[in-house]
């Protein structure tokens, strides 16, 4: 080996440590990388593979009842690949030891074959017999929820009467990847199923007999969507049709789009941080480490080596530190993406795991992982390479100190010497200073931004939980039904309060921006669901136009006192142009507010309810569950101390995992930063320490001024941290902010705290586990040494 | 008597470096007495460094005894160790060992901030005759200046005893004879014991005694009839 290669390995092992600590920053960078653009593009992949071979539809629409001959019409427009008419409805289940009440999708299957569209994919079991009244296939999650197998049997509440089922298939659905039922907000396994039958069972159930109520089709590669879509409304217009909508409006994909979504915003606000962290670290110590060979250089460059072959050698010692940091990144990112991977592919119900991250993220990662060391070390290298060798032989100049401000601040506060020792370094190298001081608030940044989420999370809880939905149950009837509903459910056993709402499909246009969204109609008295201003003071729906969430405004491009264009895609089917009357903050779900009489006034017809909210006593909740469970005309029974529940579940596995990855990864850039820092400090500084203890300091004394000075630049760094937190936790609300949800950007106090408190925790554990080697320096050799 | 302020036992100290053992002090019996300037003499090796490190608290021997004053140092804690050098003694090194981001004034401050009864550090500095440069930091003083200003931090604290290893080693004759003549003045004024290394010979006159090593041992000690000042020592 070549005597050059041969210092590098040793001046390798001498600087380990301190190699290590910066590999492990570039390595979370690498890592975040690799993780989030894996994984998302796992999840990509298995989608893809999933939709194509389960052919999952192109566009949905749902409408009251067409006859079949429809769908020849519907066939025959330009760019209609396969066309499938269903009949889907909601029914009531009687679950086995279940007393609250449980529903279930029905979806039918053609009268014999398998599904043209969204194919089911079967697990366990078979389809249904063709012709066989009894015999459902259903989902599995819902299968697993309530352990049933095929052979088993359920009831279900068909047009009003029970009816035995039997579990004949236990199936996945391309179109249910996220199930969520009508009025939840999030899956409910247990209470909320899908099931298959033929549709010779199926559409006596509804009075659908030779004609469907639910259209899916594909489109042909060329096929223009838009131009699909408004040539099926028309069709359908007649029918009942609520407008059809794409894959970007269909519930569970859109859930998957948002959480791709999510892992590019994570792909993309977090790493850089952590790249240019490492960066300004391979500056600092390869900077170090070539002030320390100035000698050494000369004499290379003296005894006949180029300048290339030495400024070759100092980037060879960074690209070490570079490869050990992407190996360790691409690592502990494939092992953690695929880890992730598999929880999305059991939270979404994925019937297979792809972990296919691809080559991209490793080579884009290795490359900017590379990228980043190697121009961290230019300039340290261009200083080694601009050595003249009679220069470099000879030892530097002493650091220049100069009498300034900071003196004078000394005096007037009467500062300890080693105190002005600690100010003065800092001002004699502001730019060592400067770059711990960058490192650790990018640190306080990764943190703030981790915990931020939590706030995020507890704000909308609060405003989902505390604030808006102050109902106990929310019922969805099966129809439309006039207000005696209200008056009846007020009399269900349990039931305090009864307040009355009708949800319609409609479609809001503002030039060539549309949103598909559902309107509700409120009575002004309404107290058990609220909406809230921007302040978060309630509101009352407005008489005089629509109240629409900030979020979908903002889409809309439309504010208070603005006009626009809505279609209702129920009967009867107007249009109308109505004012925006107010803007409300909704971070959960896009619906749009009208008064009740307003509405109804408009559609000139009387006021009619389809869902309805309930206070109730919590002592007679299972008196009213089993009154639910045999009334017809309920369709679903939300629980809202269960949504909440299973909101928390959710959420905190996910998130807290999550936050407790970056927080280690925050974690490591101020440990990484600090001892880098402290480590630079004691060896410049060794000789001056070692006087100390001659002189009769004792060890906590000479440690303060190595301990101090790092801990002064941590505390400088924690507000800016909090300032470019705060920024990044803009940038990742606005990332993570779907059509579903709106991350509100609120960072708590308690956020900032902690953040700041384990970036102090860190570095003091980073400058005492330096400190130590104070302890073992000789004193007498260190002093005989020239300064 | 005399009081000894200082005293070695039968001191050896073995250096183990890699497969040989260094022999640096072989048995050296010593004392140092009050207000005495004693000026150790010896070739590079004889171990007269070493002798002065330990003396001073910054080193142990291997064997023998310690004692400042009735005070045994040899079992003493690294942390008693480095109190005895915080109340008792005053360091000056040919290096100057100056803290280069203090001025001089700072430099001596660093040493009176934590003795118990010290001078001002302007008292000090007065002493060694530098009262006009203690603003200035140690890259703007010449070497003889930084030796004064170590030598005046070192005796801020008013130490009993002013260990000085080789302080003229690094300085040329003229300014050598300065330094000496502040370490000489510190001594006829507050009566400091000083002990002095030095492979210089010409230095030995300015003694009250002369102790001459060579291979780790005191070969003899000499009393000095006819001390002359520093002043009139040339090299």
């Amino acid at each position: 080996m070549r005597a050059l290669d041969l210092k590098l390995l040793r001046d390798l092992r001498h600087i380990w440590a301190q190699s290590l600590a910066i590999a492990l920053v570039l390595a979370c960078g690498i890592m975040v990388m690799m993780l989030a653009s894996g994984t998302q593009r796992s999840l990509n992949e298995t989608r893809a593979v999933y939709y194509e071979r389960h052919r999952f539809a192109d566009v949905f629409s749902s409408l009251t009842r067409a006859p079949k001959q429809v769908l020849d019409e519907i066939a025959r427009i330009d760019g209609v690949k396969r066309v499938e008419g269903r009949v889907v409805f909601t029914a009531l289940l009687d679950l086995e030891n279940m007393t609250e009440p449980a529903s279930a999708r029905v979806i039918s299957l053609p009268a014999s074959g398998g599904a043209i569209l969204n194919v089911p994919l079967i697990r366990h079991g078979r389809l249904p017999e063709a012709l066989q009244q009894d015999e459902v296939a259903i989902s599995e999650p819902f299968a697993e929820a309530n352990e049933l197998r095929p052979g088993d049997t359920f009831r279900a509440i068909l047009n009003g009467r029970k009816r035995e089922l039997v579990v004949t298939g236990i199936v996945l659905s391309p179109e249910y990847i996220y199930t969520i039922g009508a009025g939840a907000l999030m899956p409910d396994d247990r209470h909320f199923g899908l099931i298959w039958m033929r549709e010779t069972a199926a559409a006596p159930v509804k009075d659908l007999e030779g004609a469907f109520n639910d259209l899916t089709l594909s489109l042909s590669r060329d096929a223009n969507e838009a131009a699909v879509i408004d040539a099926v409304d028309r069709i359908l217009a007649p029918y009942g049709g609520t407008g059809a909508y794409g894959r970007d409006r269909q519930v569970s994909n859109v859930f998957i789009e948002g959480e791709l979504k999510q892992l590019g915003a994570l792909a993309t606000v977090q790493p850089p941080i952590f790249l240019v962290v490492s960066a300004f670290l391979v500056n600092m110590v390869l900077g170090r480490l070539v002030a320390l060979d100035r000698a050494q250089i000369g004499l290379f460059k003296a005894v006949g080596y180029s300048t290339r072959t030495i400024a070759l050698h100092y980037l060879k010692m960074t690209a070490g530190i570079g490869i050990l940091g992407v190996l360790i990144g691409w690592g502990f990112g494939w092992w953690l993406g695929r880890e992730m991977t598999e929880m999305y592919t059991e939270f979404f119900r994925f019937p297979w795991l792809l972990y296919r991250p691809g080559p991209g993220p490793l080579v884009i990662s290795g490359i900017l992982g590379m990228a980043t060391v190697i121009i961290g070390a230019l300039r340290a290298v261009r200083a080694s390479v601009r050595l003249a060798p009679s220069v470099a032989m000879s030892p530097p100049a002493p650091p220049r100190f100069q009498r300034g401000w900071a003196d004078s601040l000394g005096e007037m506060l009467s500062l300890r010497q080693t105190t002005m020792m600690i100010v003065r370094s800092i001002i004699r190298w502001p730019g060592r200073a400067a770059v711990t001081i960058f490192g650790v608030s990018g640190s306080v940044a990764v943190l703030v931004v981790s915990f931020f989420t939590f706030d995020a999370i507890d704000l909308i809880m609060q405003e989902l939980f505390d604030e808006t939905n102050r109902q106990d149950v929310t019922l969805t009837l099966s129809g439309n039904l006039n207000d005696s509903a209200v008056i009846d459910a007020g009399n269900l056993p349990g039931v305090l309060r009864a307040e009355g709402i009708y949800a319609i499909p409609i479609r809001l246009v503002n030039g060539t921006r549309t949103r598909l969204v559902t309107l509700q109609a409120r009575a002004p008295g309404a107290a058990l669901t609220q909406i809230l201003d921007p302040e978060g003071h309630p509101i009352t729906p407005s008489t005089a136009g629509v109240d629409l969430p900030e979020e979908l405004a903002r889409r809309l491009g439309v504010a208070p006192g603005d006009s626009l264009r809505l279609d209702l895609l129920s009967p009867p089917r107007e249009t109308w142009q109505v004012p925006v009357a107010s803007v409300f903050r909704q971070s959960l779900g896009q619906d749009a507010y009208l008064d009740r009489e307003t509405l109804f006034h408009w559609l000139r017809q009387t006021p009619q309810v389809n869902m309805i909210h309930l206070a109730i006593d919590q002592n007679r909740l299972a008196d009213l569950q089993a009154k639910v469970q045999e009334t017809p005309a309920i369709a679903g029974f939300t629980l809202w101390e269960d949504v909440r529940a299973e909101f928390v579940d959710t959420l905190t596995e996910s998130l807290v995992s999550m936050s407790l990855i970056f927080a280690t990864l925050g974690m490591l850039i101020t440990v990484g930063v600090i001892y880098n820092a402290a480590r630079i400090q004691l060896a410049e500084r060794a000789h001056e320490l070692a006087s100390l203890r001659v002189l009769g300091f004792r060890r906590s004394e000479v440690s303060y001024v190595l301990v101090v000075e790092q801990m002064v630049l941590t505390v400088f760094a924690i507000p800016l941290g909090w300032l470019a937190g705060y920024g990044f936790a803009l940038l990742m609300a606005e990332g993570f902010s779907t059509d579903v949800v709106t991350i509100p950007v609120v960072v708590t106090q308690r956020t900032f705290a902690l953040a700041a408190l384990i970036v102090i925790g860190s570095a003091l554990g980073a400058v005492l586990f330096v400190r130590r080697r104070l302890d073992r320096i000789d004193i007498v050799s260190a002093l005989k040494q020239k300064e | 008597m005399r009081m000894p302020i200082l005293r070695t036992d039968d001191v050896t100290k073995v250096y183990h470096t890699g497969a040989v053992d260094v022999h640096a002090l072989r048995g050296i019996d010593l004392s140092l007495f009050e207000g005495e300037v004693v000026v150790l003499l010896g070739a590079s090796g004889s171990g007269k460094s070493t002798l002065l490190n330990i003396l001073g608290g910054l080193d142990r021997p291997s064997e023998g005894h310690v004692f400042f004053r009735k005070e045994d140092l040899t079992g003493l804690s690294d942390g008693a160790l480095t109190e005895f050098r915080r109340d008792h003694v005053g360091f000056v090194f040919q290096f100057y060992n100056l803290v280069p981001s203090l001025t001089a004034r700072e430099n001596v401050a660093l040493v009176t901030e934590i003795a118990e009864n010290p001078m001002s550090p302007e008292e000090a500095l007065e002493r060694v005759g530098l009262s006009d440069r203690m603003s200035h930091f140690p890259a703007e003083l010449s070497g003889g200046e930084q030796q004064r200003v170590a030598i005046a931090r070192a005796i801020a604290k008013r130490p009993d005893i002013l260990l000085c290893d080789e302080p003229t080693g690094a300085l040329d004759s003229k300014t050598g004879i300065t330094v000496l003549e502040a370490l000489i003045e510190v001594n006829r004024s507050l009566g400091t014991t000083t002990a002095l290394i030095t492979h210089n010979a010409a230095i030995r006159r300015i003694a009250h005694r002369v102790i001459y090593m060579a291979d780790g041992r005191i070969s003899r000690i000499e009393e000095n009839a006819n001390r002359v000042a520093p002043s009139e020592v040339s090299w």
